[in-house]
């Protein structure tokens, strides 16, 4: 019984050994500043020197709602949710469905789209900056195509249009990826069954492809959710930090930023709205579960 | 069997469609980087340059001394940081799959919930945690918070869970301790798990935007991305250069991606069952 009791103790022992690296990490760079952050958004923070702190209540909580900038920056976020999400969730399962169908040189495409995945956010938007210039490529293709061209980073009808477009290109082919995985296990005969009823490609994509994959879809509409609403590189690398033109590309992310790191005294105030974001996030996947739980019963 | 073919057709248009659609902005980024500042500006387009020239990929290492600095910042801390994770984030999971001890259970459900919380609640503490560690502007400001990561050890957890119980016991019998079964039997076996987890924490590290532009402001420790972005603002007309820059910050990932295609999926495919 005495060794069996050390040989636990030694083996608990070994089992915070392992841990510990995790757990100092975490701890220190995840828990506590989740605390520091509770803390941090009640105050108003002053960083001369060393960092003062003084109570403000809930105060920088109800400031977001008369700021021009925090109802800009979420209205900019929210359109650029409420359309990036759908789309690239949309053209990852056509892309899938048709990458499934069994053709030849599925591993070419699976590799040639996947090249936006591997590439970094700051390359990326420097590229479509470049092509979205005045007289670059995408310009001359739409004049091209006899459509009207566009000052694609300079209007601030567009600006945000231009990141919606990257972004949907960059992200699509990632949950693509997911979806074919997903794909490969929904069983031959289900298709068999249909094509047996008389129904077509098309009809088959829309009853047993989509229906199969709710599930899968559900991901991917909650991580699209997470990474739509957390836009902030490329914002910032397309207006060189400003949010502009006329803040119509500024995020709720880029905000935080800039109440952060780039004004003085309101670093609470910033820590405030991040919290209010995380809030958005997990009511928005929350309803999201919820939605497509009550969908599934039919 | 007409309907068939017709079919395969249509799928086949919007696969290279689509393909099209991906590679234009690389080839085009390529072909710019090979062009003279001349025929950038004069804003013609055609895709193979009429004066095919290297050196813009000469000029960003003259013109910019810290690019070469950069990449060695980006490759350093990235390197440094995978192998972190891929050290630690297998020793968590391997306790949590396979020893026990009491509070094992709750410093699971910790490691869980962490996976909830969106990184901008904790990026301004930890801004002013680095800032009195005295860590800002420095490597391991850039690596240690990031060293470990929930996802991964989540991820460990499961594979150790299944893995053989007897090449442990055989590992014993031959007189190897906790420490040595883990380190010469145990890891070298992970290998198809440790390197799904490479290619996305490498990736993570590399690309890295945000955590840099907070962390680093002195520009000899400036990472990729961040340089670039910098770079960017001092040459703007120059898009030969700026897409020759961005071209050498592409190419070791795509050298990764080729070394671990086959694990890439696998990975993925593992966030997708979470």
């Amino acid at each position: 019984m005495k060794m069996l009791s050390k040989k636990d103790r030694r083996e608990a022992g070994q089992g915070y050994l392992f841990l510990l690296p995790a757990l100092l990490v975490l701890g220190v760079f995840v828990i506590a500043p989740i605390l520091y952050a509770v803390f941090l958004s009640f105050h108003k923070v002053e960083l001369i020197g060393g960092a003062t702190y003084e109570f403000r209540g809930l105060d920088n909580f109800m400031k977001v709602t008369f700021d021009d900038r925090a109802i800009i920056a979420l209205k900019n976020t929210a359109i650029y949710v409420a359309i990036v999400v759908p789309t690239q969730t949309f053209l990852a399962l056509v892309l899938a469905a048709s990458l499934n169908a069994g053709l030849k040189g599925q591993k070419f495409f699976r590799i040639v789209y996947f090249l936006p995945t591997l590439t970094s956010s700051a390359v990326l938007t420097l590229i479509f900056m470049w092509m979205y210039n005045q007289n670059g490529l995408i310009n001359y293709v739409l004049k091209f195509l006899n459509l009207p061209t566009y000052n694609w980073i300079g209007d601030p009808d567009v600006a945000l249009i231009a990141i919606m477009i990257m972004n949907i290109w960059a992200t699509a082919p990632f949950f693509m990826v997911i979806y074919l995985a997903a794909l490969q296990d929904i069983p031959d005969s289900h298709y068999e069954a249909a094509e047996l009823d008389g129904a077509g490609p098309i009809q088959k994509f829309w009853h047993i492809t989509v229906p199969n994959l709710r599930p899968v879809t559900s991901f991917v509409v909650v991580m699209g959710l997470i990474g739509t609403f957390q836009l902030f590189d490329q914002s910032y690398i397309f207006s060189g930090g400003s949010g502009g033109p006329n803040n119509s590309t500024l995020t709720v992310v880029l905000l935080i930023y800039q109440y952060a790191f780039k004004t003085l005294g309101t670093m609470g105030y910033a820590t405030a709205i991040a919290f209010m974001l995380a809030i958005i996030i997990l009511v928005a996947t929350l309803l999201q579960r919820k939605f497509s739980k009550e969908e599934s019963l039919y | 069997m007409k309907k068939r073919t017709a079919g395969r057709k249509a799928l086949y248009v919007i696969l290279v469609v689509y393909a099209i659609i991906t590679v234009i902005p690389f080839l085009w980024a390529l072909s710019s980087s090979f062009k003279t500042l001349g025929e950038i500006v004069s804003g013609s387009i055609n895709f193979i340059p009429k004066d095919f020239t290297l050196d813009n990929y000469k000029q960003i290492f003259t013109r910019e001394p810290l690019f070469g600095r950069w990449l060695f910042n980006s490759l350093f801390i990235a390197t440094i940081g995978t192998l972190l994770n891929l050290l630690f984030n297998s020793m968590a999971g391997y306790a949590l799959a396979r020893l026990s001890f009491s509070g094992k259970k709750s410093i699971f459900l910790m490691i869980l919930a962490v996976l909830m919380i969106p990184f901008q609640v904790t990026l301004i503490p930890n801004f002013l945690i680095l800032k009195e560690l005295g860590w800002l502007n420095s490597y391991q400001g850039m690596i240690i918070p990031g060293a470990v990561n929930a996802t991964f050890i989540f991820m460990m957890r499961q594979f150790f869970i299944n893995f053989p119980k007897e090449v442990e016991e055989a590992a014993a019998i031959d007189g190897l301790g906790r420490f040595g079964t883990f380190f010469r039997i145990v890891l070298p076996l992970a290998k198809p798990a440790l390197a799904a987890q490479t290619i996305f924490v490498f990736m993570a590290f590399w690309n890295d935007f945000m955590r840099p532009l907070i962390i680093l402001s002195d520009q000899d420790m400036f990472t990729l991305p961040l340089g670039l972005n910098s770079f960017k603002g001092q040459f703007i007309s120059f898009w030969n250069y700026i897409m020759a820059a961005s071209m050498v910050f592409t190419l070791p990932i795509i050298v990764l991606y080729a070394f671990f295609n086959r694990y890439f999926v696998k990975g993925i495919k593992f966030t997708g069952d979470k």
